[in-house]
């Protein structure tokens, strides 16, 4: 139980994907500009990653793995180049799925959250989270936990930057620096503190 | 004709560049950029993913229905980054283990898609290959530019040739131990694109919401 729980508060704070891998930063940087988008596109992120992890993993370890196929009776067989093009095909069809599932029995959430559901299949958070899963080999009760954290830490760091970026636009900022740069200054800054962070052991 | 294609190429290095304008593609730009070997094998990667990705699909662009477009580019994308993967396993082995995911990230780097989406869709195959060629040329040059800086002052070396002497080998430079860490990433992006926008004025954003009238000439 502690080793799961270790996992989760590591993955949100100490290995957070937005801050200490810059994984996302495209739609980090594109849609933080108000929290409640900011804030809607951080569930949707949460969602996904909490489903499409635990499914990956079992994709790896029963399809493509070397190995894996010996319960079909193809022992020999490794599949594991196959890797990319299955995980992000996996994405994609949770993601246009979750999009119909909600659309029918949650419209309020499906509204709220409109454009930025396609949005997330091409967000490198999810495919790094399957990723970074694959390279740690994790097993399915953990890569669901480092799933459900590592979303959580990303819709956290996208929550704290659009509440500085609201304030911001009150500040006197250089013309050169408007905009765009003073942002990847701030999320600098921000990383500088989460890095506070990684001196922790759990 | 000959003036396009050059526009196509020349233009993402500096007036258009994807990662300073576009906003795109920077998580990688920031991950490998501590020494410049990894920002090379990266910049050859991506560039190879990015000119083959708009050439192809812009050759099928008619033939693509809509609705699905996104899943159709999303196969050759990844189909291209597969190959690109084995190919630096079997001959570059430590320099794929650096990557590490990264290499497997290009599918997701907004550049590839966003191009495919922008340009190669809407244009004839040679054009769309010198766009992708461009975008991936000036990305390219971007990273190698932070990657220089990360890794002459972070560890005092230029390609893993030490040209700053540094002090706990009996030299000058005591290491700036914070170019290795992934926030002076942001900084030194940051300051570029301040140092690009100063030098290309007409790119500066305009403000949200004015502060000082008085001092300020310029209106919104």
């Amino acid at each position: 139980m502690e080793h799961y729980l270790s996992l989760f508060i590591r993955s949100i704070f100490v290995e957070n994907l937005a801050l200490a891998f810059f994984l996302g930063m495209c739609t980090f940087l594109a849609v933080s500009k108000k929290i409640e988008t900011a804030l809607g596109l951080g569930i949707a992120v949460i969602v996904i990653q909490a489903i499409t992890v635990p499914l990956n993993n079992l994709i790896y370890d029963y399809l493509l793995r070397d190995g894996a196929l010996a319960w079909a009776g193809l022992p020999d067989v490794d599949l594991s180049f196959l890797g990319l093009i299955s995980y992000i095909g996996v994405i994609a069809a949770m993601v246009q799925i979750i999009e119909m599932a909600m659309d029918k029995y949650t419209p309020a959430l499906y509204n709220a959250l409109g454009i930025f559901l396609p949005l997330i299949t091409v967000n490198c958070a999810i495919l790094g989270g399957t990723l970074f899963m694959v390279e740690r080999d994790y097993n399915l009760a953990e890569s669901a936990v480092f799933g459900v954290g590592s979303g959580l830490g990303w819709a956290l760091a996208i929550t704290a930057i659009a509440g500085i970026r609201e304030k911001l636009k009150y500040s006197d900022v250089p013309d050169g620096l408007q905009g765009l740069g003073i942002t990847f200054i701030i999320t600098g800054l921000m990383a500088l503190g989460f890095m506070a962070f990684s001196g922790i052991q759990l | 004709m000959a003036s396009e294609a050059r526009e196509n190429v020349v233009n993402p290095l500096f007036n258009n560049n994807p990662i300073m304008l576009q906003v795109l593609g920077i998580c990688s730009a920031l991950a490998v950029t501590t020494n410049m070997m990894a920002a090379l094998m990266m910049s050859i990667a991506l560039t190879a993913v990015i000119t083959f990705s708009s050439l192809f699909i812009s050759m099928i662009r008619h033939h693509i229905p809509t609705n699905i477009r996104i899943i159709v580019q999303m196969t050759i994308i990844a189909s291209l980054v597969i190959i690109v993967d084995q190919m630096l396993k079997a001959f570059a082995y430590d320099a794929s283990k650096q990557l590490s995911v990264f290499v497997g990230l290009i599918i997701t780097n907004c550049i590839v898609l966003g191009r495919a989406e922008a340009y190669a869709m809407k244009n004839p195959p040679m054009m769309s290959m010198l766009d992708g060629l461009g975008n991936g040329l000036g990305y390219s040059l971007l990273l190698m530019a932070v990657a220089f800086f990360r890794e002459l002052l972070g560890s005092g070396s230029v390609f893993g040739y030490q040209v700053l002497a540094v002090a706990n080998e009996g030299g000058w430079y005591v290491p700036n131990g914070m170019m290795l860490l992934p926030p002076s990433a942001f900084f030194v992006i940051g300051l570029m694109i301040w140092a690009v926008r100063c030098w290309k004025p007409e790119q500066v954003e305009k403000p949200e919401y004015q502060i000082h009238q008085v001092h300020r000439t310029e209106t919104l």
